[in-house]
């Protein structure tokens, strides 16, 4: 099994596979489960997610507390009757994450990619991508292992939850798990899925998990969109063959230092940031009574 | 490392909002109610860390309750549990604490009804995936992804080798083993991860063994 994204390139690399083939046969051999069990479960996953997307972009969404709900159908509506200015893919990428974290925040059905709080920026890029490539149903459940194997690599050298490591450990990781899948179903190389995650990760570095009362909404949501687009403008750069001059695995590890010394206010507590503004705490006594957590 | 499986990253298939807070929180419940091996009458649940602060944004008392009626993270049912519990007549007592702990997504649960009570402290790690770190005051660090055999007995030499005479005996191997005592001389406890299945007859083989007062199998499967 590889430890690292090095060691994930190099295994790819020497066998002429592909990321999400070496995945696929580290996970045969640590479960010990055969590829048709693996990929059965794996389907099951994509099916989830298209649900989730076909959802949030075409039923009424609202959360709970009333904070979200209804920016997916927005912007496509928005793209339908306007001329927009950045690309179809690209908006549909950011339209449809928006659409999962919806449906999530709605307590709706979604498969964690890595976490919930993040589980938009995954499928939204992949069903805007697939828009686009036409891949095969095979080919998109590839993405998903491409995803998972880089997830993998950063939950066992750094963290992928928001009150271990701050939201650039969640939006962060499944940014970056995005940018290389996409580079994959895109046709690049091993080594530009790699590039694209450090592209990716960089861009994410240092941002915080300030939930508004503690709801995984706002900001949540709006960074899921911001991740998506950030993944695809990722994955297009290291397709075009620029390269990150940190390596991977050391902007990964510059990851989890600034997350350890990130305050606790500042992961996943609803102490600090946007939800200790103003309307931040408004929004929390209106929705709870009381505050969660005096100033 | 911590995360084995690519599952572990694109999954689990839950309820919403969060895999930490509301999946994991589910999955500490349901290990408890496991453990319990029926529905209890009383639960008390303490949230430490970033779930005393949040458990009612995310839900983590609803999805705790959920797992403690034995609900897996995608059942519709979970948002619902509090009510289905009252409608049991499931006492459910919620505490937080300022206690600061190893991690910030802890809790603690303790189940009871008039025969017995079991304690289950457990950390939620991100993306669903758990960690129990306490079982009835014994410390441990397990995952619950595979079957793992819980085998509680006295603390006295050549219970290990017993314990693995039965499984070299049906050919299953040991992938991972922890074991924990309260005393020395007093009762301990052995978790097994095997690679293969342990029937109910290899339980209760195990289970002949003298000083040995209990044998499960526990999973989140």
């Amino acid at each position: 099994m590889f430890r690292n994204v090095a060691e994930l390139v190099e295994l790819a690399e020497s066998q002429g596979k592909k990321i999400s083939q070496v995945m696929i046969e580290a996970e045969m051999e640590v479960s010990q489960r055969t590829r048709e069990t693996i990929l059965t479960d794996m389907y099951t996953n994509l099916d989830v997610m298209e649900k989730a997307v076909r959802r949030g972009l075409t039923e009424d969404i609202r959360s709970h507390s009333g904070l979200t709900g209804g920016d997916a159908k927005k912007l496509q509506e928005y793209m339908r009757t306007k001329p927009f200015l950045s690309g179809p893919t690209l908006l549909n990428a950011v339209s449809m994450s928006v659409a999962v974290n919806e449906v999530n925040a709605a307590m709706g059905t979604i498969v964690a990619t890595p976490t919930a709080g993040a589980c938009g920026i995954v499928p939204g890029t992949l069903f805007a991508v697939s828009d686009k490539l036409k891949p095969t149903r095979e080919e998109m459940v590839n993405y998903l292992f491409t995803a998972g194997a880089i997830g993998y690599c950063i939950a066992n050298n750094a963290f992928i939850s928001g009150a271990a490591g701050g939201c650039q450990a969640e939006v962060g990781s499944a940014t970056s798990m995005a940018a290389a899948a996409i580079v994959e179903m895109a046709g690049g190389t091993p080594e530009q899925s790699a590039q694209a995650v450090a592209i990716a990760l960089k861009n994410m570095l240092g941002l915080v998990c300030d939930p508004v009362a503690g709801l995984v909404e706002v900001p949540c949501v709006k960074r899921n969109a911001m991740g998506a687009a950030i993944a695809t403008v990722a994955a297009d750069m290291a397709l075009a063959g620029i390269k990150s001059v940190v390596p991977t695995d050391e902007v990964i590890e510059a990851m989890y230092r600034i997350g350890c010394s990130m305050p606790t206010t500042l992961k996943e507590t609803a102490q600090g940031g946007l939800a200790a503004t103003q309307t931040g705490r408004q929004i929390e006594a209106k929705i709870f009574g009381v505050q969660l957590e005096k100033k | 490392m911590k995360y084995k499986s690519v599952f572990d990253i694109i999954g689990p298939v839950m309820v919403g909002p969060s895999s930490s807070h509301t999946a994991g929180a589910a999955r500490i419940g349901r290990i408890a109610r496991k453990l319990f091996g029926r529905q209890p009458k009383k639960a008390e649940i303490t949230f430490y860390g970033s779930f005393a602060k949040t458990y009612k944004g995310h839900g983590s008392d609803v999805a705790t309750v959920a797992g403690i009626l034995d609900f897996d993270t995608f059942d519709l049912r979970l948002k619902d549990s509090l009510q289905i519990a009252k409608d049991l007549g499931i006492d459910i007592v919620i505490n937080t604490s300022e206690e600061l702990t190893g991690h910030p997504n802890t809790s603690r649960i303790r189940l009871s009804d008039d025969e017995k009570d079991v304690e289950v402290v457990g950390v939620s790690i991100g993306g669903g995936k758990i960690e129990v770190t306490k079982l009835n005051g014994f410390a441990f660090q397990l995952g619950f992804d595979t079957p793992t055999l819980m085998v509680l007995h006295e603390d006295r030499f050549g219970m290990i080798a017993g314990v693995a005479k039965v499984l070299t005996q049906h050919k299953i191997n040991v992938g991972l083993m922890e074991v924990s005592r309260h005393d020395r001389g007093s009762r301990a406890l052995m978790a097994i991860e095997t690679d293969s299945v342990v029937l109910p007859e290899v339980l209760e083989e195990i289970g002949n063994i003298p000083y040995i007062f209990d044998v499960s199998l526990l999973s989140l499967q």
